[in-house]
């Protein structure tokens, strides 16, 4: 690659090591990929084509599991359907063929949009939070500062049922069960600790010198924190706030067992879409595909940062 | 008029920090004073949403205090709860399973990320691309994995069943991956390892990339055999960064509780029931507060021990 192909290197592979080892990999991969490519398909897929034996890999495309976890449906006799006007859009269409009507639009939005509220809202205050706190430890003396930095990662590897025994209780008598402000609060809490510790990595990074060249022009300590420091940490705000962000879409033990109705998020809302007959897997995959895609997405942005992300910023590459 | 202004801001700095700013009150603060300004919400957010409900969870395991019938008394049991826990089978047993999982999935994941971290360092193609790919599982939520494996597992119907039918001659009904005795363990060990291989690998490679390539010209110059390279360079060289992938996962699998959930929910009877699961049942579907209040913290304290060597570890990595 740099010209220096002519000398034997024991440092870079040989070409058919390398072949062996690409061949191998790739095979991986798409085994790996395989469950995630069958869940997109499958909500493409009838409710018929997706329990059919053998499975069907190339079936009549279909929308009705996207339908299907949009609306609510309702089986009628055939004279009430008669008596109708003809359908007028997709879902309607559909829902005609199977004998029913729609009823009205299902839960999902909603859950969606709570999802995002309580993702966005936590991402934001632990971000917030975490970068405060982050900066404190990165630039000043603070006592009992790896005591403190190990309390803050400690509290990340309590079980997750453990915690929520006494935050039920807690919310129950504060009456914050059940409402985005408490699972705002409740993410918020599991997330800063992974902001402090990552965005402190971050930080320190940044060399001090354009901080102290900004104190001797005269700014204050939280002018130059504001114009020199957050400027330059921004990318790494950004992919922590990616990884809050996440966590937060991603989480389901806290969200089953504090949120009924109104917060709860999509999680524990995909496993019972169920159809007629047992459970509706093409909205089942419907639902997961749209979950999945925005974190696909993410990942591929985060590629540079995932490493760091995944080891609490220790790990820089 | 607007250029002026503008020109100021971007050229006379002192000029522009002698304005009085927002940050007027704040401007004067000490160090030390801001320091705390900008640690202590972070604190009292976690004192609130962590420590106390702690306090209060270790206040509870010494009662037999019921949530769902906060109206009946409740009063201290002593340590009742802890003899309890400690001397019941099924917690024992919970803990097998928990320790059979933990095991056999970090082993997988640790033979397939090691070996993957191995072959992607040889930097073939399109290496970058292959790699993304591998990585995506584990950034999916785990109860939606364990959800849409319930579906690939499906006798008959499911993707897995039938792939495994047409390379063993085995009919795809005849095996029940979640259902069966013998298979369920293994199922959730399976999808465990699907979901979190890709996550050792990142960290193998990481410390495969660590290494100075000076090292291996040197066991070149020695003549040291491939082999021989692997024990005494590599392998060491890269074991930081394995035990922290392994404790990370250790810990993470030990507290277990949405994939598995939704994949086996503890089943078939409580063959796959984790502690997380045996603490869940406790506490929100027998209302054993105050017990289940003990298990919590038994097992924190674990989780903590656990926790205090991970960060040792990372310490150690993070000076590398």
């Amino acid at each position: 690659m740099n010209g220096k192909a002519t000398a034997h290197s024991v440092v870079e592979a040989s070409a058919r090591s390398k072949w062996i080892s690409g061949a191998v990999v790739v095979f991986y991969a798409l085994v790996t990929i395989t469950p995630l490519l069958w869940i997109v398909l499958t909500s493409f897929k009838t409710p018929t084509d997706s329990i059919a034996y053998p499975p069907k890999v190339i079936s009549e495309p279909s929308l009705e599991g996207y339908c299907n976890l949009f609306t609510i449906r309702s089986r009628q006799a055939p004279e009430y359907m008669a008596s109708l006007p003809p359908a007028t859009g997709y879902c309607d269409k559909i829902a005609r063929e199977r004998n029913m009507v729609i009823a009205g639009p299902s839960k999902t939005p909603g859950r969606l949009l709570n999802s995002l509220v309580i993702g966005f809202g936590s991402t934001f205050l632990a971000v917030f939070l975490g970068t405060l706190a982050a900066y404190a430890f990165s630039r000043f003396k603070v006592p009992l500062k790896d005591d403190l930095m190990f309390f803050i990662l400690s509290t990340r590897f309590m079980p997750p049922i453990a915690v929520a025994i006494p935050i039920y209780l807690m919310y129950r008598q504060l009456g914050m069960t059940d409402t985005h402000f408490g699972m705002i609060l409740l993410y918020t809490a599991v997330n800063v600790s992974l902001a402090v510790w990552l965005l402190k990595g971050f930080i320190d990074e940044i060399p001090r010198e354009y901080e102290e060249a900004a104190l001797v022009d005269g700014y204050t300590r939280l002018q130059a924190f504001v114009k020199t420091v957050l400027p330059q940490a921004a990318t790494g705000i950004a992919a922590t706030a990616v990884f809050c962000l996440i966590f937060a879409w991603n989480e389901y033990a806290f969200a089953v067992l504090l949120t009924s109705g109104v917060a709860q998020t999509m999680p524990p809302s995909i496993p019972f879409l169920i159809g007629e007959g047992g459970q509706d897997w093409p909205a089942v995959a419907a639902g997961t595909t749209l979950f999945v895609i925005p974190i696909l997405v993410f990942t591929v942005l985060l590629r540079k940062h995932l490493l760091r992300g995944i080891t609490f910023g220790a790990v820089r590459k | 008029m607007q250029t002026t202004i503008e020109i100021n801001e971007a050229t006379a700095v002192p000029v522009a920090a002698a304005k009085p700013g927002l940050t007027t009150s704040l401007a004067g603060m000490s160090d030390r004073a801001i320091a705390w300004l900008f640690i202590s919400p972070t604190i009292v957010l976690l004192l609130a949403i962590n420590i106390f409900p702690l306090i209060w969870t270790i206040y509870m395991s010494f009662t037999n205090y019921k949530a769902n019938m906060g109206w009946v008394k409740y009063r201290s049991v002593g340590t009742e709860n802890y003899v309890d826990i400690l001397t019941d089978s099924d917690i024992w047993t919970a803990m097998q399973t928990t320790a059979h999982f933990v095991f056999w999935s970090i082993l997988f994941e640790v033979l397939l990320g090691f070996g993957l971290a191995l072959l992607i360092n040889r930097k073939f193609r399109g290496h970058s691309l292959w790699t993304t790919i591998i990585l995506l599982p584990m950034m999916l939520s785990p109860a939606v994995v364990g959800n849409f494996w319930t579906f690939l597992f499906q006798p008959q119907i499911g993707l897995f069943n039938y792939i495994v039918g047409f390379f063993s001659a085995a009919d795809p009904g005849s095996f029940q991956m979640i259902g069966d005795v013998n298979l369920a363990p293994w199922t959730i060990v399976l999808v465990d390892t699907w979901m979190w291989t890709p996550y050792v690998m990142l960290i193998c490679l990481a410390g495969l990339r660590s290494i100075p390539d000076s090292i291996y010209e040197a066991a070149e110059v020695d003549r040291a055999s491939t082999w021989r390279t692997f024990w005494s360079v590599t392998l060491p060289m890269v074991m930081p960064f394995l035990m922290l992938a392994i404790l990370f996962r250790a810990i993470e699998n030990f507290k277990m509780f949405d994939m598995v959930n939704l994949l086996t929910n503890g089943g078939p009877g409580s063959l796959t029931e984790t502690v997380s699961i045996t603490l869940k049942r406790a506490a929100f579907e027998k209302w054993q507060t105050g017990w289940s209040s003990a298990l919590a913290i038994i097992l924190f304290l674990a989780v903590f021990g656990a926790a205090n060597i991970y960060v040792k570890v990372l310490n150690k990595v993070k000076q590398r």
